[in-house]
């Protein structure tokens, strides 16, 4: 497989899994505003400081209310994270590699970028949003769906693999980030109330609450529901199970070696929480210190494979 | 209820479905009966999907403007375009002998140059022509063939008689609209390919492959065939994803591959370097090699010219191989194929008037107003005068830039091209002029597409059928009547 095709592959996986979790993200904030009880203040601004937009979106807006907010992750231009943009690079990346993936993935692309740029007002306006955000899920799920049943086990497939889960593994820890921020700004006596809202949403905003009812079977706290998130082995949005994932698919590509090390330090690291007030300042830290992580991952997979050295010719 | 062709005329031209005592001609008998018995209504759902068809299937092509690259969707008339089976086997013959006598007359060139030693063509023609290249003499590629991939365009006269406007044999575009031409058509008329016997065209992609491989300079099983194309801001791009994809060849852009110091071709994989045997190459000559020809283009790939001059890659279209793109070259094409095969051309060309020569450039000048005026070496419908449609200003420009420049410029009587029924708006078809272009494979053999891409021009009555100038196309049907 080409270096570069394996490199848009990549990051055709990354854009798509961006679209579908920025998605998510505004779907669940928008349901939590309807379930919080009134005195308790949730600023939609959160949303920007979880996807580290805050210097970008101070250029452009002046009040960091909702629509601002909204308009900004899903449809600004300018912000090349937003759903829009994310959409048009899955577009680009595709058109570049379409054959390298099943024929109808382009066509699905098409249709999805086209619903979403049509109907991008209904994702504004708050009427319409649950509507619209749902159906750009469910498009890029189809895309996943037909890349899982139409797609040869090959190079092309690892590398979609790897920028799915790598994207999962850094959404998903971001999302787990602003609950704890959320927690930590709150009052204490506010927190009991906000939690059980709170978990539950993020359990539910990467369909995991019905897992973990099936699997934690105790009910929703903290603590649990983040030791789910991060370490079920079985859960497709894990933490754990992404960066199984990731691991997996590099070993059955050519010199995965710093790659799978890499992923087996992180997966072996137990950070204990055996209660919700270990998710403190340095729970946040710890996350951190895994979001670098992912990023030296993805460092490393650009080196490994798509920056081409002629040193290693014949 | 009034039937969509009733009132359908298309004045002097010759139609292609109607003739002109308002019959439909036997090829278009059950196309015609069956859009006549549909609604205007259901003919208007019919265009809405075709329409949604091209958008869901992503048919697009690029138009360069002031503005910037613009994708367009692919303009497309859901009335096909239909050719008696029995006409078309003379056409493809002609193409097939045209094509043959090309081959050798571009091996001679670049070898003993017998044809300009017997006098049969000027030997400044071919030193002045600007896709000559001294660089490919005495290369000998495999069967001697130099043009593998060749796109004539073809019309037809008032009496309804082929005639080829002109060859393109550097990098020709288009079939791979021919064929989703006819994947929307399927999905629009499904109803007549159940009746009628229409030829299929879905080979193209298989023989273009069988063609490519046949070039390998590597005896082996698997040969590494690859689609160089000049990356996704090129106005054909979509068809080089799309070839590359039917043939499960790699798409390739000049910096995926690299010359090594064994004068090999090699692409850049997560595995390391891999050895390329053939390049379908969608770039022009003169982009190609940045070590042999412009130092600047960042589109090629170094060292190319010297892999295959040492047989190391096979390179279709081989370089070069446009010298017998030259309009001028072309107007000596009946003349080569009598030279090389000793036959009479099958096909004809359309009258030609060489500006280079003092008195046919006498007859161009003083005829300005009546001719096509085309340099020598353009394409995409650039560069021209249409002499009907234009100003004074604009043919004493012409007359300027032709006795600057005698040898760059050829003129042509302003064709009678035929029409067919396009559909304009909701329920009106109107006649527009038309012209067909089929492609032809050469290898080991020779292999004709059936039928080809047609391009419409949209606008009344006009002559220009580029899509880069605002044409559109059709699905092309060669139909089987006889002995049913």
């Amino acid at each position: 497989m080409l270096s570069r095709v394996a490199e848009r592959l990549y990051w055709s996986a990354r854009y798509l899994e961006r679209v579908e979790n920025t998605a998510r993200l505004v779907s669940v904030y928008d349901d939590l505003l309807f379930d919080l009880p009134k005195n308790i203040e949730v600023s939609w601004y959160n949303l920007i400081e979880i996807l580290s937009g805050e210097e970008l979106f101070e250029q452009r807006y002046k009040v960091k209310d909702e629509r601002n907010v909204v308009k900004f992750l899903l449809a600004d231009d300018t912000n090349f994270n937003s759903m829009l943009s994310s959409l048009k690079m899955v577009k680009e990346n595709i058109r570049t590699t379409r054959d390298a993936v099943p024929r109808e993935t382009w066509e699905l692309i098409n249709e999805l970028d086209l619903y979403a740029q049509q109907n991008i007002k209904q994702g504004i306006n708050r009427s319409g949003r649950h509507d619209f955000l749902n159906t750009i899920i469910e498009g890029c799920q189809k895309i996943i769906g037909l890349f899982a049943g139409a797609m040869r086990r090959d190079s092309g497939w690892h590398f979609l693999i790897m920028g799915r889960y790598l994207e999962r593994a850094d959404m998903g820890t971001r999302i787990l980030d602003a609950a704890v921020s959320l927690m930590l700004q709150s009052e204490p006596e506010a927190r009991i109330q906000l939690g059980q809202v709170t978990w539950s949403k993020v359990l539910k905003s990467q369909s995991a609450y019905l897992d973990y009812r099936r699997t934690v079977r105790t009910s929703i706290n903290g603590a649990k529901a983040t030791t789910f998130l991060m370490n079920d082995l079985c859960f497709p949005r894990s933490l754990a199970y992404c960066l199984g994932q990731i691991g997996e698919a590099a070993t059955k590509l050519p010199r995965a070696g710093l790659i799978t090390a890499q992923v087996d330090k992180l997966l072996e690291f137990d950070y204990p929480i055996n209660s919700s007030e270990d998710l403190d300042e340095d729970f946040h830290n710890h996350l951190n210190d895994i979001q670098i992580a992912i990023i030296e991952i993805n460092h490393q997979i650009t080196e490994n494979w798509f920056h081409f050295r002629q040193g290693d010719a014949a | 209820m009034e039937k969509l062709t009733s009132h359908y005329q298309s004045a002097d031209f010759f139609d292609e479905l109607i003739d002109d005592k308002g019959t439909a001609r036997s090829p278009a008998k059950q196309l015609l009966g069956y859009l006549d018995s549909l609604s205007e209504d259901e003919l208007e759902k019919r265009r809405l999907t075709a329409e949604a068809t091209i958008q869901e299937m992503g048919i697009s092509f690029t138009v360069y403007t002031e503005e910037g690259n613009i994708d367009r969707a692919w303009p497309f008339d859901i009335v096909p375009r239909t050719i008696e089976a029995s006409d078309w086997k003379i056409a493809e013959a002609g193409l097939k002998q045209r094509l043959t006598a090309l081959n050798l007359f571009i091996n001679d060139l670049y070898h003993d140059q017998n044809v300009i030693k017997d006098g049969i063509i000027p030997e400044h023609i071919i030193k002045d022509s600007k896709n000559f290249r001294p660089e490919c003499v005495g290369v000998s590629p495999a069967y001697g063939v130099w043009a593998h991939i060749c796109g004539t365009d073809l019309v037809r006269d008032e009496n309804g008689d082929f005639f080829v406007l002109e060859d393109n044999l550097r990098v020709p575009s288009g079939v791979s609209y021919m064929l989703e031409n006819r994947a929307i058509t399927k999905r629009v008329l499904p109803e007549l390919f159940e009746n009628e016997s229409i030829l299929p065209v879905d080979s193209y992609t298989s023989q273009l492959f069988d063609t490519l491989a046949s070039l390998s300079p590597r005896d082996i099983e698997n040969p590494e065939i690859v689609v160089l194309t000049p990356g996704i801001y090129n106005s054909a791009y979509f068809e080089h994803a799309f070839l590359a994809q039917q043939m499960g060849a790699e798409l390739v852009e000049g910096s995926d591959l690299f010359v090594d110091s064994d004068d090999c071709v090699y692409m850049k994989t997560i595995d390391g370097p891999e050895r390329v045997d053939v390049i379908y190459r969608r770039i022009d000559d003169l982009f190609i090699d940045p070590e042999a020809f412009d130092p600047e283009s960042v589109l090629g790939v170094a060292g190319l010219m010297r892999a295959w001059r040492a047989g190391n890659v096979a390179l279709a279209n081989a370089p070069g191989a446009g010298v017998a793109d030259d309009k001028v070259v072309y107007a000596y094409v009946p003349a080569i194929i009598r030279y090389y095969l000793n036959e009479e051309p099958i096909l004809n060309n359309v009258e030609t008037f060489l500006c280079d020569d003092p008195e046919q450039r006498a007859y161009v000048l003083a005829n300005l107003d009546k001719l096509v005026v085309k340099p020598a070496n353009e394409s995409g419908g650039y560069g021209m005068l249409v002499g009907p449609h234009s100003t004074k200003k604009e043919q004493a420009l012409f007359a300027e830039l032709i006795t600057k420049n005698p040898r760059n410029y050829i003129a042509q009587p302003t064709l009678r091209l035929s029409t067919a029924p396009t559909l304009i708006s909701k329920g009106v078809l109107e006649p527009r002029h038309l012209d067909l272009r089929p492609f032809i494979l050469q290898a080991k053999d020779t292999y004709v597409t059936t039928g080809g891409l047609t391009r419409v021009a949209m606008k009344k009555g006009s002559l220009v059928v580029n899509s880069s100038q605002g044409g559109g196309s059709k699905d092309t049907w060669i139909v089987e009547t006889k002995g049913q």
